[in-house]
């Protein structure tokens, strides 16, 4: 099976041990990655400072140049990326006359077919596969935390439960891991805010994110995001600052989780470039149920 | 605080413009608090979400600016809960983007905000040169337009220990395409 990639700027540099991790997850998977020729940076947050114009045509080109290369569905790993490609594809979408404008600005023609899906909408359709594929002996306690922007807005998204999404937790239990129960799956870490400019208040929100997790007993917070994975990693000693602890719970990519539950080298996962050590405990003990128990 | 009259009211309030460009009609909250209660920042806010939108909705040119020259609308993170919970849908992230733009334009906005500016100009600048954003370049460019030279020093070694910053941009092949795009979008202004 193959599938359109766009990688965006931070899985190029910062990010880039979540590029290695889903490029080794998705080959185990055997899904083929097509990148996006020449692709651009979707504009992030700051594009539409400028214009909403500019805003829309910076992800209409990667739209176009998807849908020149006969790619109808493109997966952006980087929430961030995603939701921006995401809006762009919906409200070009039945829309001819946008389609016609925009194509007119970037200069080449886009139809409007083109589909965006996040990472976890993709592993979703390998759930099977994923769990064909690990031994089941990843039975780590996870917090799996989703973030802001791969469930809203809901009319971008089109994706889980908005208030308590479940799609990592069916993920990551396919390849043998515990989700907690917490409720901090979708509390902003902050940064809409930029984690370079009020890095306090990033400190305040990504901390109560961590102690969440830290407080259910989990082992690890999983995320499919960068900026969701910087503040709660890169900036730890910031947040063990506010909260006065010492929190050492590491933060790992989604892709990076299932690639160690599938036994793929840590080296290609990346796991060196994580801020916070990834040690991991030893698994919880098996249950072992026969088909009398009911299993909780 | 100045009582509130019908005369006070203005054809051109930013409740008008508000909806004029967004499409958001601001008449249609009635002030249930949900947007606030959710909110992460709301605590931070000298007003939060709520007061913010009543404020607007009496239309005064007081109100007006005292909205307008708030730090509470650059704390506004777009995380989309207050909108994905409000009973009516009103899109407040759109309202507060709307808001920050009017406040330059006006050359109202709160000295809070210099650094978030500074940001997206450094931002853009680097996608308009490079198609793609250059992480580092981005952030020389933020530091000297702030001043805050030696912020961050210590983490930026580690991270390029690790492996996490590219020293030289890698950018698009077609370099006149993006230019050509911001051209046509922004009159080059970036």
């Amino acid at each position: 099976m193959r599938i359109g990639y766009y990688p965006g700027c931070s899985l190029t540099s910062s990010a880039r041990e979540y590029d290695e991790s889903v490029r080794a997850v998705c080959e185990v998977l055997d899904l083929t990655l097509v990148e996006i020729p020449d692709w651009n940076c979707c504009g992030a947050s700051s594009a539409h400072v400028a214009s909403e114009e500019l805003a829309l045509s910076l992800r209409a080109r990667n739209l176009a140049l998807a849908e020149a290369a006969g790619l109808d569905e493109i997966l952006a790993p980087c929430a961030a990326c995603f939701s921006r490609l995401a809006s762009a594809s919906v409200e070009l979408a039945d829309n001819p006359q946008k389609c016609q404008a925009v194509s007119e600005v970037v200069g080449m023609p886009y139809s409007g077919g083109v589909k965006v899906l996040n990472m976890l909408a993709v592993l979703e359709r390998f759930k099977d596969e994923i769990a064909a594929k690990t031994d089941q002996s990843f039975r780590h306690k996870v917090a799996c935390y989703y973030g802001c922007l791969l469930v809203r807005p809901t009319k971008v998204a089109q994706f889980d439960r908005v208030e308590d999404p479940q799609s990592m937790d069916q993920i990551m239990a396919a390849a043998g891991a515990k989700p907690v129960r917490w409720s901090s799956k979708t509390e902003c870490c902050g940064t809409g805010l930029s984690t370079i400019t009020r890095t306090e208040l990033v400190a305040n929100l990504s901390g109560r994110i961590v102690a969440d997790a830290a407080k259910r007993e989990a082992v690890a917070i999983v995320t499919a995001c960068p900026m969701c994975q910087t503040n709660l990693d890169m900036r730890r000693p910031e947040i063990n600052q506010k909260l006065q602890e010492e929190h050492r719970i590491p933060v790992l990519y989604v892709t990076q989780a299932l690639g160690l539950a599938m036994g793929i080298d840590p080296q290609r996962l990346g796991l060196h470039r994580n801020m916070v050590p990834v040690e991991l405990p030893e698994p919880e003990p098996e249950v072992v149920t026969t088909d009398d128990d009911d299993e909780d | 605080m100045s009582s509130i009259s019908h005369h006070d009211r203005q054809t051109t309030s930013l409740a008008n413009k508000i909806q004029e460009v967004t499409g958001v009609a601001l008449q249609n909250c009635y002030q249930c608090g949900k947007c606030a209660a959710g909110c992460p920042v709301a605590g931070d806010m000298e007003m939060p979400s709520c007061q913010v939108l009543r404020l607007l909705q009496y239309e005064s040119p007081d109100y007006d600016r005292r909205v307008l020259e708030s730090e509470s609308i650059w704390l506004c993170l777009s995380c989309d809960t207050c909108h994905s919970r409000c009973p009516q849908t009103i899109n407040t992230p759109k309202v507060m983007y709307f808001l920050r733009e009017e406040a330059v334009r006006q050359g109202l906005a709160h000295p809070k905000s210099k650094d978030a500016q500074a940001f997206h100009k450094a931002f853009l600048g680097s996608v308009a040169r490079h198609g793609r954003l250059h992480e580092i370049g981005m952030l020389m460019n933020y530091k000297v337009r702030t001043g805050h030279l030696f912020q961050d020093m210590t983490l930026g070694s580690k991270l390029y220990q690790k492996g996490k910053l590219e020293l030289l941009p890698h950018g698009v092949k077609d370099k006149a395409a993006v230019k050509k795009l911001f051209k046509r979008t922004t009159g080059n202004k970036e």
